[in-house]
C-alpha cells in the first residue's frame, strides 16, 4: 500500500477511501496523518467481548487500530444483549468473537481481528498477549482483573482498565511507565463473602458503554501520544446522580506486581464469585444441604409442610416467583427470624443459589436446624419445575 | 470539625448512604472516618483498609483529616 506521489517525498500509507475514512481524526492536530499511522500499527487485545468490550471494540475497529485481539471463551445470551452491543439478536448462541470479528469487519474491513475463543488462564495469557501493545481489560472478575493486572506489569504492557458495578464506573490506566498498577490501589480482593454473586449483580446497560468508551479514549490516547492518560488517575463515575471524581493515585513502592516484584509468574485467583465459604458451623454441622428443584416440586406436593423463603429484593419477586414462597430480602432477615418455626422445615431460595446459601447459614446460626437452600434458585425452578415463572 | 464522606458502589449500597457528614474531634485522622462508617448499619461490608482519597488526592489512614475535607471511600469493582 505504501506509494510516492509526483513530486513529493511524503510516503502515502493509506488507499484514497481511507483518506475519508479517517478524515475527521487526519484534520485534528492532536492525531493527524502521524496519530493515524499509529493506530494502524497498533495492536490492541481486548480481554473479554461484553459489556465494556463491546463499545470498546466498536470504536477501536472504527477508530482504524490496525490489530484488535479479543479474548473471549462465551456465547451470546438474549440477557447479555441489554449491553453487549457488539451482538444481535441473531448472534444469540453464537461464540462471542465469532459474532464481533462480523460486526467490526462491517464497521471496518481494514482491521484485522485476531480471535481467541478461551478463558484467559495463568497457563494462556503470556503466550496470548505478547506482542500486543495494550490489553484492555473488559473482565468481570476479580481473579480475570488481577491476573489481566499481573499479565501488564510483567509485558510491560499498559493496562486499560474499568469496571461497572450498578450505576458506579470506574477507569483508569495502569501498569504504565511512572503510573500505579490495579495491585498498588487494591492489594488483595475482597474475601468472597462481600461479593455478590455475578450473575445477581444488576447493571445499567448503558453503563458499560460509557466505560468502555472511556477505555477506548484512553487506549486512542496511549497509541497517538494525544493528550494525558489516566495514568496514576482514578476516574469515578457515579451515572445515577452523575458525581464524577478523578482521584490521584500513587504507586505503592510494596506492590508485589510492580514495586518489588515479587510476583514473578501469573497464577490463577480462586473465582470470586458467589462462592460460599466454609465456615465453623459447616464444619459442626456440614454444610447446608441444596435440595433440587424437582425434589422440591415433589415434597411441595406430597403436601409435606415446609416453609419456603425467598431471600430476593421487592423488585426482583415483582418479576418472578414461586408459587407459596414467602418474601424475606437477605437484608431483613435476622429482623424476621419471629416470622419462622426452628420445628418445621425451612428451604431458602434467592435467583440463582448465592444469597440464599447465605440465608441458609445465617439461619442454623439462629437455631434453625432443618434448613435446606434450593440448589440454581428460581431460575432452575423455572426451567426444570415451572417454566411459567419468567426467567430473568 | 465537619468532613464530608463519599462512598462509591458496593459501600453506597451496603451503607444505604452515598454522601454523609460526620463530626469528628480535632486531631482526628482518616482511620477515624473509615472506623466511625465500619460502625453504622451495614458499615462492616468495608474492610479496615479501603482504598481512600482525601480531597481527591490518595491518603493513608494516619493522616489527619481538616475541616471541610472530602474523603472518599472506594470499593473494588469488578463487573464488566
Amino acid at each position: 500500500m505504501t506509494a510516492t506521489s509526483p513530486g513529493s517525498t511524503v510516503a502515502v500509507d493509506f488507499a484514497p477511501d481511507e483518506y475519508l475514512r479517517y478524515s475527521r481524526h487526519l484534520i485534528l492536530p492532536e492525531i493527524g496523518l502521524d496519530g493515524q499511522r499509529a493506530l494502524r500499527r497498533a495492536r490492541v487485545l481486548l480481554v473479554g467481548a461484553g459489556g465494556l468490550g463491546s463499545p470498546a471494540a466498536l470504536y477501536l475497529a472504527a477508530a482504524g487500530v490496525g490489530t484488535l485481539g479479543l479474548v473471549d471463551f462465551d456465547a451470546v445470551d438474549v440477557s447479555n444483549l441489554q449491553r453487549q452491543i457488539l451482538h444481535g439478536t441473531r448472534d444469540i448462541g453464537r461464540l462471542k468473537i465469532d459474532s464481533a470479528r462480523d460486526r467490526l469487519a462491517d464497521i471496518n474491513p481494514g482491521v484485522h481481528v485476531e480471535s481467541f475463543p478461551v478463558r484467559l488462564t495463568a497457563a494462556n495469557a503470556r503466550e496470548i498477549a505478547t506482542g500486543f501493545d495494550l490489553i484492555l481489560d473488559g473482565t468481570d472478575t476479580f481473579a480475570t482483573r488481577y491476573l489481566v493486572n499481573d499479565l501488564c506489569v510483567l509485558l510491560g504492557a499498559p493496562n486499560v482498565y474499568g469496571s461497572i458495578f450498578r450505576f458506579d464506573g470506574q477507569a483508569s490506566v495502569f501498569a504504565a511507565a511512572d503510573g500505579p498498577c490495579y495491585r498498588c490501589l487494591y492489594p488483595a480482593p475482597p474475601p468472597a463473602g462481600l461479593v455478590p454473586a455475578c450473575a445477581e449483580g444488576g447493571v445499567l446497560g448503558v453503563l458499560p458503554g460509557l466505560v468502555g468508551t472511556i477505555q477506548a479514549t484512553e487506549a486512542i490516547k496511549l497509541i497517538t501520544g494525544a493528550g494525558t492518560p489516566l495514568v496514576g488517575r482514578l476516574l469515578l463515575v457515579d451515572a445515577l446522580h452523575w458525581r464524577v471524581r478523578t482521584v490521584r493515585v500513587q504507586r505503592d513502592p510494596a506492590c508485589p506486581a510492580c514495586g518489588t516484584r515479587a510476583i514473578r509468574d501469573l497464577t490463577d485467583a480462586e473465582q470470586l464469585c458467589a462462592v460460599p465459604v466454609p465456615d465453623e458451623l459447616d464444619a459442626a454441622f456440614g454444610a447446608v444441604p441444596d435440595i433440587e428443584p424437582v425434589a422440591l416440586a415433589e415434597r411441595l406436593r406430597s403436601g409435606h409442610p415446609i416453609d419456603l423463603i425467598d431471600v430476593r429484593e421487592p423488585h426482583e419477586w415483582e418479576i418472578a416467583r414461586i408459587e407459596g414462597a414467602h418474601l424475606i430480602p437477605l437484608a431483613s432477615l435476622e429482623s424476621r427470624f419471629h416470622e419462622l418455626s426452628p420445628d418445621r422445615d425451612i428451604v431458602v431460595h434467592c435467583k440463582v443459589g448465592g444469597r440464599s446459601a447465605q440465608a441458609a447459614r445465617r439461619l442454623r446460626a439462629a437455631g434453625f436446624r432443618h434448613v435446606w437452600n434450593l440448589a440454581g434458585g428460581i431460575q432452575r425452578w423455572s426451567r426444570e419445575v415451572d417454566p411459567g415463572v419468567p426467567e430473568y | 470539625m465537619t468532613v464530608r464522606v463519599l462512598l462509591f458502589a458496593s459501600y453506597a449500597d451496603a451503607v444505604g448512604k452515598r454522601e454523609l457528614t460526620l463530626e469528628l474531634a480535632e486531631g482526628a485522622v482518616v482511620g477515624d472516618v473509615v472506623a466511625h462508617v465500619r460502625g453504622l448499619a451495614g458499615g462492616t461490608a468495608l474492610p479496615p483498609a479501603p482504598l481512600l482519597a482525601v480531597n481527591a488526592a490518595y491518603a493513608r489512614a494516619h493522616q489527619p483529616v481538616r475541616s471541610g475535607d472530602e474523603v472518599a471511600i472506594i470499593p473494588p469493582v469488578a463487573g464488566g
